[in-house]
């Protein structure tokens, strides 16, 4: 007699078998939770993020646009070269209004070549025309609610407790979702690891008690560090929430930029 | 902006107009043709399969001619609808991270679980279902390789009875249930990827997923009445008018209702003039304007409107001949709009700088990853995959199979 391989016994053996795939990725996931408290982030061995709260800000009335912070950045994170920056400086020029017209303002005109790492050359319009200039360094704005890490799908991009955003370029797919999602253009795909890239706020120095680079160099003391869970009332940091009124970047996407800017104009973004 | 400043960023980058951040100053966007394809491609799966469904649930007589043509259309491209997101991975050999371990806040990562749900949960099993009895007979009557491979497709349900078939109808028919709102939730997705990115003023838009499935119903429908004509015409046979008349008049209201949404949008946007409004006029007026304003407005949407309308109100007064070119024209050229509108969104999104301030441009290269050679070849293969299922399911050499899947429908 034939025998016949009943539709429910064949039913039966293909839900065991996707029962068994859909376990699999369950598994993995349990593993990854674990693994993401050994992720590699460049802290030495001890350093506990939970007892920091890492943030920057940035006084514009300070900056000189030197550029050295971003020369300083690209050394101290072999940043390759070419178009990819952790960290930049923008050039505002708002021009008086032309004779004749009621504008309060003429034009914005906003440049940063190589991203200012060599500095700025003569600007494109006569100081007498200039109503106002000032320079705006960029970096991580260190979202509190970063949409770059809500649309990474791997969590390869993570807030870290200390407040740092960081990236795992070990678990990166590049597909560049975070890039798209960054309002800021503040992160890169590496040409060199075809991962995305972005500002750590040089966290393999901060953990071991260094400043970032970028905050290292400047001569202006216009990029303001400090750890908000260990810093007392005279910390450059604190004084700088006590003396100045702030503003952050975009702050309608909701986004809850930590990088708090002082002395910037309504045209930065 | 035609300014000083202007003047001087071209001169030290001459691929940018005005101002852009320094990270976007690449000389190719992030997301090239290939991610194009991507949501194209998709589309197409998704509108095949609703199509089909119009015969097996709504029970449209008038298309059984194209419904085991439309699943097999759906199942061809869907196969190769992944192909040009792992193509475009930085780490392609990590992509299976996205299933293993999902960050599920990333509508990314809900993709390989909505495809393997779409291809394992509907489309296999409702072909598998579909087809069993007709591989069960043709591994009767074909030697050879082919009645081996029919052979392992029954695998191992030979059970010919009156009962056994009815059961397949039946699951058939529920699967084909669950697989409407599935095919919506697979490109209204691929929509959600576009329309969640708020940093993106061209992108973040809550109509962008509804927008999405409109379309792919409208350019599956279309790839359906291409293919069908195709093979017709390939086998020297007539293609049924009665069928693409209905198939017509599936593709024109669906035209009808996706052009209206997409101008809702675009009428919004107009009213509403947010922030980055002027660059996203300048966007539409002039760095897209062909594929926007010809390709996708005028020859992916007015045309065929203007054609399938015409068809709706004079269909009696046109001869045969004339109605089938009609239908060709009109699904060739939406198929084209379609492509173009995925163009649009994907090239369009990356043109300006998130700055709001300046331009970026974009030059396809014939070679490399994300050039024109990859895309043709990537935009045949789901062809190529069809033309082999066509084969081996669709043959003509085939007994005839039941191809109905509605007929001896039991009572539910």
């Amino acid at each position: 007699m034939k025998s016949h391989v009943s539709r429910r016994s064949m039913i039966g053996r293909a839900g065991a078998a996707l029962a068994g795939l859909l376990a699999a990725p369950v598994a993995r996931t349990v593993r990854a939770a674990v693994a993401k408290g050994l992720v590699s982030s460049g802290a030495p061995r001890g350093y506990d993020p939970t007892q920091h709260k890492w943030v920057m800000a940035i006084d514009v009335n300070r900056c000189i646009g030197c550029g050295l912070c971003v020369e300083a950045c690209k050394r101290e994170n072999h940043v390759p070269s070419g178009p990819y920056y952790r960290t930049w400086v923008e050039r505002y020029i708002i021009t008086k209004p032309e004779p004749g017209t009621d504008g309060a303002r003429g034009e914005t005109l906003v440049d940063s070549p190589d991203g200012g790492m060599h500095g700025f050359g003569q600007p494109a319009v006569g100081a007498e025309k200039i109503q106002h200039s000032f320079f705006a360094p960029k970096l991580c704005n260190l979202c509190q609610h970063s949409p770059c890490v809500q649309a990474c799908p791997v969590g390869a991009t993570f807030d870290a407790p200390d407040g740092a955003v960081l990236i795992d370029p070990k678990y990166c797919i590049g597909c560049g979702f975070c890039i798209q999602a960054c309002p800021y253009g503040c992160r890169f795909l590496s040409p060199a690891t075809h991962t995305a890239e972005k500002c750590s706020l040089c966290y393999h120095r901060i953990t071991r008690g260094l400043k970032p680079a970028c905050v290292e160099v400047c001569p202006t003391q216009a990029r303001v560090f400090g750890d908000l869970k260990n810093s007392g009332a005279e910390d450059p940091i604190r004084q700088f929430y006590q003396n100045n009124r702030v503003q952050a970047l975009k702050p309608h996407l909701g986004t809850d930029p930590r990088v708090f800017y002082a002395g910037i104009d309504k045209e930065v973004r | 902006m035609t300014n000083e400043i202007t003047n001087l960023v071209v001169e030290a980058m001459p691929h940018f107009e005005g101002y852009v951040y320094p990270n976007e100053a690449t000389r190719q966007p992030l997301w090239g043709v290939l991610i194009v394809l991507y949501p194209y491609i998709t589309g197409l799966v998704a509108g095949a399969f609703i199509m089909a469904s119009l015969v097996r649930v709504f029970k449209v007589k008038a298309l059984e001619p194209v419904y085991r043509l439309s699943m097999l259309t759906a199942f061809a491209f869907l196969l190769c609808a992944p192909l040009p997101l792992l193509c475009h991975l930085g780490h392609p050999e990590r992509c299976l991270e996205v299933m293993m371990t999902p960050h599920l806040t990333s509508p990314m990562a809900v993709f390989g679980f909505i495809y393997a749900w779409y291809l394992m949960a509907v489309l296999l099993l409702e072909l598998w279902f579909d087809y069993r009895q007709d591989f069960v007979q043709w591994s009767q009557n074909t030697s050879g390789f082919r009645g081996i491979l029919y052979r392992a497709f029954t695998l191992g349900v030979t059970d010919e009875s009156k009962e056994a078939v009815g059961l397949d109808l039946k699951v058939g028919w529920i699967i084909s249930i669950v697989g409407i709102p599935s095919a919506f939730l697979l490109h209204g997705y691929v929509g959600f990827i576009f329309g969640s990115i708020k940093a993106n003023p061209w992108w973040g838009n809550a109509l962008m997923p509804i927008i999405f499935i409109l379309s792919a119903m409208v350019s599956g429908i279309a790839l359906c009445v291409f293919n069908y004509m195709t093979l017709t015409w390939i086998r020297r046979h007539s293609p049924d008018i009665r069928c693409l008349d209905a198939m017509g008049m599936f593709l024109f209201y669906a035209l009808v209702i996706d052009a209206a949404v997409e101008g809702l949008d675009w009428i919004q946007r107009i009213y509403s003039a947010e922030e980055g409004f002027q660059l996203l006029r300048q966007l539409a007026t002039e760095k897209l304007f062909y594929t926007l304003n010809l390709g996708q407005a005028l020859l992916g949407t007015a045309m065929p409107l203007v054609l399938l309308g015409t068809l709706q109100v004079l269909r009696r007064r046109i001869p045969e001949l004339a109605r089938k070119r009609m239908y060709f024209a009109s699904a060739a050229l939406i198929l084209v709009g379609v492509l173009a509108m995925r163009w649009n969104v994907v090239i369009g999104g990356q043109l300006f700088s998130k700055s709001l301030r300046g331009f970026m441009s974009h030059k396809m290269d014939f070679a490399g990853m994300e050039g024109w050679f990859m895309g043709a070849v990537l935009l045949a293969l789901p062809f190529i995959v069809l033309t082999v299922l066509v084969k081996l399911f669709l043959a003509e050499r085939l007994p005839e199979g039941r191809g109905v899947p509605y007929q001896h429908e039991p009572e539910l």
